[in-house]
């Protein structure tokens, strides 16, 4: 029998726009009978700053960078269940777009090739993350359980994804649930 | 676009072929032979002499690897890259080409006289490795052929005018039965069905238990009937000789050595199902066979056993044109081939209908292997219970196999259906034998325990491929190869096929590569039944065959090849840094990444 206690759950988003954060807000008075059954670890939610052992991990966004890479392989070890939540964490979505290009054109566009720049240089402090030459969905990274796509997916498609977790079903999302723009 | 076509090649090619859009491909096969490719101006050309979208014309040309939409030089040498022609050493040969003419593969040479690539299996694996000059193909690759080829090609020599013996294919027929030792003077086995009647024929049709011999297995007669029984007035035959599966050459040598019988078959058909037009539809790397086999249809028409009132039977009007494909191995799917014989993209049709109700045009068609058609010769000269006596319970007459790899003599063997795997590898000469791939790369793959079972509908069904590897060969490196030419074959139409086949090549690359994980073998499982359930035609759903089996069969050979026990990333995460790290000059602890964790040993 596995005991009744209460699911631990964490979110974050990398190289996203919190959309999928919002649209899990939009689950609205569900957030209620949620919190009967689950706890939040390391969440935009509740700012705890490194994630313990949980069972469910959300990423929102892909991995764009050193910091990235970092965080994604905390919420793997710790998480029993990853799940990778909207196109950018699944496709590397609109961040993936600069995959194209050369990511030292880019920063030098950006920082040294602009008119008007005073101090001519890329960031250097050991403290910014490096970026990566490409963008990755995150099951490049690390393994990865399930992909709930959308961008975001609706509230309606996070309760049911999650209700289905939490309850020991298979999620299944279909249909009308089941849109990508 | 500075390349100026003269409109009076246009014209020569569009009266060679006809000027409608159904015979689109045909165009742009014929401008392509003449231009060595298809620049942009000729496509705008067309589309408005034809009357179609510009986008069509793009399409089509697009869409088949023998097109070329950007020059590709006078010379376009393909070198076969079945995995039989490398196990011959292809790889090591293309390099020497490429090293000794000063041109990457796939690339232009600078002075535009060159371009050495790959293509799928070209049907000559008993005599590679192969390769492509234009339409011609040259089997038996050495370093001193290849050496001929590079000087012939740098001294700007025709095609024509190349050594005759270079082009020379042998037909390595090495056993012979009843389809191989038949001696049948064109028109005896027409006569005989004639004599019986178009009911009567198709009665001794039905008794032979004949099957089509392509692949799939079905019943002729049945294929037969249900076209003549089909609403509309016009019918229409077609030979499908698209022989594209890796490892596959009968019918090559049966166009080679028996197209009377071919051709006899095709008009047997006519004569059961009413039909009055006949397609053979040539795979393009089969181009070279054309002449020959537009002499024998000359031949054929000129004995009356063709064209109005064959063989003076009034209303029985029934004659043939060769079809060229152009580089598609879905076109050997009969749908597709339909699409293909209507000058479009070779996109599979959905069925039902099938063909035999809406085919070509929407006409009643069958569509039958080229061997299938030969064999219907037989039943007609000597009725269909005697075509029936040999072989097993459900696969009568016999089978060619077309048998390459490592044994002592590759080549054609005719046997009764129902003879052991082990047979035909003693037969043949092979020894100390890892495995054997029946069916080509959308066969199956099998283990020495299962040398006993039967080549037959039965028990192990082929449509004649039988590929032969030793001990001394890496079976994962076989099934990687045909993972490949399915990914590169894929037409693109459904995304389960076109996005599975490129994510199966990925995790094949990322094991080959040294980053395989046990992740990756729980995603293969799974991509192999994603494609084998949702695709749309059976390319997609036989794709995964190869790893399927070889999966359960050789699975240490993908286990010797997991480094990480749990998840390796495909690429080298600290790598992915390196750009950043110029850029900013950091080179601190935090501006690199570990690759990985978990690693095995």
């Amino acid at each position: 029998m596995i005991e009744q206690r209460k699911l631990r759950v964490a979110t974050v988003s990398l190289a996203g726009c919190f959309g999928c954060h919002m649209s899990f807000l939009d689950i609205d008075e569900h957030l209620f009978e949620l919190l009967e059954r689950i706890e939040f670890d390391r969440s935009p939610l509740t700012d705890i700053k490194h994630c313990g052992p949980c069972d469910i991990g959300l990423v929102e966004g892909g991995v764009c960078n050193a910091e990235n890479v970092h965080v994604l392989r905390e919420f793997r070890a710790n998480c029993r269940t990853l799940v990778a939540l909207g196109a950018c964490a699944i496709n590397g979505g609109l961040p993936a777009q600069r995959n194209h290009l050369d990511i030292g054109a880019c920063l030098d566009e950006v920082y040294r090739s602009r008119p008007g720049l005073a101090r001519a240089q890329v960031p250097n402090d050991p403290e910014l993350p490096l970026l990566l030459d490409k963008v990755h969905p995150i099951h490049e990274v690390v393994r990865v359980d399930y992909f709930l796509p959308g961008c975001p997916p609706s509230g309606e498609a996070i309760w049911k994804f999650l209700s289905d977790l939490v309850n020991g079903r298979t999620p299944r999302v279909t249909g009308p649930l089941l849109h990508f723009d | 676009m500075t390349t100026e076509v003269p409109q009076s090649l246009i014209d020569e090619v569009l009266t060679a072929v006809g000027s409608t859009p159904d015979r689109l491909l045909q165009i742009l096969v014929g401008l392509q032979s003449r231009l060595d490719y298809l620049p942009p101006a000729l496509i705008s050309r067309l589309a408005a002499r034809l009357g179609i979208a510009r986008a069509r014309v793009e399409g089509v040309a697009g869409f088949y690897s023998f097109l070329h939409l950007a020059p590709a030089g006078r010379y376009r040498v393909r070198f076969s890259d079945n995995i039989v022609d490398r196990m011959l050493g292809s790889e090591a040969l293309s390099e020497a080409m490429c090293a000794r003419l000063g041109v990457r593969p796939g690339e232009l040479s600078e002075d535009g006289r060159v371009m050495i690539s790959t293509t799928s299996c070209t049907g000559m694996g008993d005599q590679g490795p192969a390769l492509l000059v234009n339409d011609r193909a040259i089997g038996r690759l050495d370093p001193q052929r290849v050496s001929e080829i590079c000087d012939l090609i740098l001294h700007d020599t025709p095609l024509a005018a190349w050594p005759p013996e270079l082009f020379a294919i042998d037909d390595n027929i090495r056993r012979a039965d009843a389809l191989l030792t038949s001696h049948l003077a064109p028109g005896s086995a027409l006569a005989a069905a004639m004599a019986l009647g178009r009911e009567g024929w198709l009665a001794q049709v039905q008794a032979s238990r004949l099957r089509g011999r392509g692949g799939a297995g079905f019943t002729t007669a049945v294929k037969w009937l249900a076209c003549r029984d089909a609403p509309g007035e016009r019918k229409v035959v077609v030979c499908n000789a698209d022989e594209g599966e890796p490892g596959t050459f009968k019918d090559r040598v049966l166009l080679h050595r028996h197209a009377e019988l071919v051709f006899e078959g095709m008009t047997l058909a006519a004569w059961a199902t009413g039909a009055r037009e006949g397609f053979l539809y040539l795979r393009g790397e089969y181009a070279w066979l054309r002449p020959r086999l537009e002499a024998v249809l000359a031949a054929r028409r000129a004995a009356g056993l063709l064209g109005a009132g064959i063989l003076g039977a009034t209303g029985f009007d029934f004659d043939i044109a060769i079809h060229l494909g152009a580089g598609a191995y879905v076109c050997g799917e009969e749908t597709s081939l339909l699409e293909s014989l209507e000058g479009k993209r070779g996109t599979p049709r959905i069925r039902p209908p099938f063909p035999v109700t809406h085919g070509y045009l929407g006409h009643p068609t069958v569509v039958n292997n080229v061997e299938t058609l030969a064999k219907t010769c037989l039943i007609a000269r000597d009725g269909g219970a005697a075509f029936a006596a040999s072989g097993t319970a459900q696969s009568a007459g016999t089978k060619l196999l077309s048998i390459s790899g490592d044994c002592a003599r590759p080549g054609v063997y005719e046997y009764p259906f129902g003879v052991s795997i082990q047979q035909v590898l003693d037969d043949c000469g092979a020894v100390d034998v890892l495995a054997v791939q029946v069916g080509g790369a959308s066969g199956v793959t099998i283990a020495p325990y299962e040398f006993h079972r039967r080549i037959a509908f039965e028990d192990v069904p082929s449509a004649g491929a039988f590929m032969v590897f030793d001990s001394s060969r890496d079976i994962f490196e076989v099934a990687r190869n045909f993972v490949h030419f399915f990914a590169h074959e894929s037409c693109g139409f459904c995304t389960p096929c076109r996005v599975g086949t490129a994510l199966l090549k990925g995790y094949m690359d990322k094991l080959a590569d040294g980053h395989g994980a046990l992740q990756d073998l729980a995603d293969i499982d799974w991509l192999d039944r994603l494609l084998k359930n949702a695709s749309h035609c059976g390319l997609g759903s036989s794709a995964p065959n190869p790893v399927v089996d070889t999966l359960l069969k050789f699975r240490p050979a993908y286990e010797r090849r997991i480094q990480h026990a749990d998840f390796q990333p495909a690429f080298d995460l600290d790598g992915a840094l390196a750009r950043a790290r110029e850029m900013t000059g950091r080179d601190d602890a935090g501006a690199h990444l570990d690759s990985g964790t978990g690693v095995i040993r």
